[in-house]
């Protein structure tokens, strides 16, 4: 998903010409360069601040308050397993641990290989096929171990 | 003419394989020599039948699930799409029992039509509020919503015609309506259902709320977990401003409203109403104090109505069918029809909509079918991580706003999370505090740091180490959380750690003597 190949200042830019006049534009322009660079690199925040008229502070704050925000590389698939109560009540718990062994990582990592990250989530909206993985776009309904490895392998 | 297949283009049906369930479908009539059209429909909400794949006979629709796509070579051999008998047959689709003994009033349409089908949508009736909404003056309009006893659906009840009326009566150079989409509540999924299934009846409740107060501009704030309704909303959105639903000039008649989607990013506090504003004006999400109100000093500053989806849904029928129409349902002060979600443990788990006043029970029994465990009830959890769990002794609590608030619990948003009696409620009760913890917005002191001192209570509980000690200072805790809190975040936390605590007292004590 992410494509670590383009120019993060001409991203940038192109956010800025986008998003400047935006009412409250920071959000979308975060996403927006977070969706072609896989993630906010840190030296991108002062060219952000700039163009949109905030401090750096402001910038990094928005990035750092938000779950969905990261300012390192990220995987190039993000799994979100639902820790939320309808989840639980259908062992989401013995989930998280399969997942987590699974892939040798914990929530917020992300493989060496840079295929996966792993990130909890607090509910799908899938609530009565509990439990609910997200791996990229597409949520899964029911997934025990099993079929959580036939996902990952299919992935 | 081909034989039309509905089969949910809905994130449940979908995360159950519908989308392979679709493309199978095509091969087997393909391989059959039969011409077909694949619809995506949304979904019903009978999510337990997911997918479910319906088809067209003799003008009524006749449905089979749960189908996977192993069943879908057995299903043509045994004469799909035609009648046929099949073991996944369930016969008309108005006559299944758990749809048909609902009320449905916000979600009559969904399923049923095609989702991004304007034609559709208006052939259903649709857009018949706002026509009236347009011959109508603010005030009239308004007064209609006021009468109809509408409160607002994302939880807090507040009444709808109220909240509008005091955006209508504050003067300003520029107001706005706001979509709250931020469904995070865990048990809940009937504004992403809504936002699927017929995106146009929210986008035309909020118009009617824009010509109501005099707001020219919205937003929908959508969480960033609901893909699939950010695309349904975008393209409903376009097609809307195509039939001057939306822009410059509504229905001719000289009003601008403007609609815009935004994308939170995973923060659970933006589902608060004040720190989804901030969110919108492209900040933290940080809770802000009231007053102001936001229908006075908002988005901006400017006068905003916040409305959860469902809220906004139901005005679209309070106008079309009157408010006398929409009072006759409901108990009490509780008025119209309430949107239950039964979800967890549960055999026929689902999106339930039923006038207020059944019993919690009932609903558990009746619609669910009991745990999918097989195992019995233990507790159930009401209005999401912030709501009560309730024990056995409480599930014949009629589910009216009042009656939930008298024995300490609350309807929110009405999600309806079911565990078997396995559940330990001393995890429950410290996973309330852990979400306290990841998703307090950090601004009250009692909410940012008390959570990280209840996980850490609990977790001495747990070992055992003085226990009723221990108790007695989560109850402070409590006290100070529910006290010291500027929103439902802080201040409902312990909800669910005090019912645990109170109903299971058991699970509190299995580390004595270890």
């Amino acid at each position: 998903m992410s494509a670590p190949s383009e120019n993060p200042a001409a991203v940038v830019t192109c956010a800025l010409q986008k998003f400047a006049d935006t009412p409250g534009g920071l959000l979308p322009l975060l996403h927006d360069v977070q969706a072609s660079l896989g993630h906010i690199p840190k030296d991108c925040v002062a060219a952000i601040a700039g163009g949109m008229g905030l401090s750096r502070a402001e910038v990094h704050g928005v990035i750092s308050f938000y779950h969905d925000f990261h300012d390192q590389p990220r995987g190039r698939t993000t799994i979100h397993v639902c820790r939320a109560e309808a989840c639980q009540a259908m062992g989401s718990r013995a989930l998280e641990q399969h997942v987590k062994t699974r892939l040798g990582i914990d929530y917020g990592d992300t493989t060496r290989d840079m295929r996966y990250s792993l990130e909890p989530v607090y509910c799908l909206g899938n609530c009565s096929c509990s439990p609910s993985v997200r791996i990229g776009d597409e949520v899964y309904a029911r997934v025990d171990a099993e079929r959580f490895d036939e996902l990952l392998a299919r992935s | 003419m081909a034989i039309r297949i509905f089969i949910p283009g809905d994130t449940t049906a979908c995360a159950l394989d519908a989308d392979a369930v679709a493309v199978e479908m095509l091969l087997q009539a393909r391989r059959a020599g039969l011409e077909v059209e694949v619809v995506r429909n949304g979904s019903r909400g009978a999510f337990w039948l997911e997918p479910m794949v319906e088809v067209e006979v003799d003008g009524e629709r006749i449905a089979f699930g749960p189908v996977t796509p192993h069943d879908v070579a057995g299903l043509f051999e045994a004469g799909f799409p035609g009648l046929c008998e099949h073991e996944l047959y369930l016969g008309k689709t108005a006559e299944i029992d758990w749809l048909k003994r609902q009320d449905r009033l916000t979600f009559n349409r969904a399923g049923v039509t095609e989702p991004l089908s304007l034609d559709d949508y208006k052939k259903s009736g649709g857009y018949a509020g706002l026509a009236k909404a347009v011959e109508m003056t603010p005030r009239d309009i308004v007064e209609a919503v006021t009468e109809s006893g509408l409160r607002g659906r994302g939880g807090a009840a507040f009444p709808t015609g109220i909240k509008w009326r005091t955006v209508l009566e504050t003067e300003a150079d520029q107001k706005y309506v706001t979509g709250n989409a931020d469904e995070g509540d865990s048990g809940t999924f009937a504004d992403r259902l809504l936002m699927e299934a017929d995106p146009f009846q929210l986008i035309e409740g909020m118009t009617i709320c824009a010509m109501a107060v005099g707001a020219t501009e919205g937003y929908i704030y959508l969480r960033s977990e609901y893909p699939r309704a950010l695309h349904a909303l975008n393209t409903a959105i376009a097609t809307a401003e195509d039939a001057n639903l939306l822009g410059d000039d509504i229905c001719g008649g000289g009003r601008a409203f403007n609609l815009e989607v935004r994308v939170g990013a995973g923060a659970y506090i933006c589902g608060e109403e004040t720190s989804m504003l901030e969110s919108l004006e492209g900040k933290r999400g940080l809770v802000r104090f009231k007053p102001p109100l936001p229908a006075i000093e908002g988005l901006f500053g400017k006068p905003t109505v916040v409305n959860n989806v469902l809220t906004l849904a139901a005005v679209t029928t309070v106008l079309a069918k009157g408010a006398e129409h929409y009072r006759k349902y409901g108990s009490g002060r509780s008025r119209g029809t309430l949107t239950v979600q039964l979800s967890g443990n549960i055999r026929r788990g689902g999106l339930v909509e039923i006038p207020f006043g059944a019993k919690l029970r009932d609903l558990i029994e009746g619609f669910g079918g009991g745990t999918a465990s097989g195992r019995p009830v233990g507790a159930i959890q009401v209005g999401g991580p912030l709501g009560a769990y309730l024990p056995e002794s409480q599930w014949d609590t009629p589910l009216d706003y009042e009656a939930f608030a008298e024995v300490g619990a609350m309807l929110g948003h009405g999600g309806i999370v079911v565990f078997d009696d396995s559940v330990d409620m001393l995890e429950q009760a410290r996973f309330a505090m852990e979400f306290c913890a990841v998703e307090s917005c950090g601004k009250c002191t009692p909410c940012r740091i008390g959570s990280v001192r209840g996980v850490e209570i609990m977790d001495k509980i747990r070992d055992g180490e003085q226990i009723e000690a221990n108790l007695a200072l989560l109850e402070e805790l409590c006290e100070t959380l529910d006290a010291g809190s500027l929103c439902a975040m802080g201040g409902l936390t312990p909800m669910p750690v005090r019912s645990a605590v109170k109903h299971f007292p058991r699970d509190f004590q299995r580390g004595a003597g270890s």
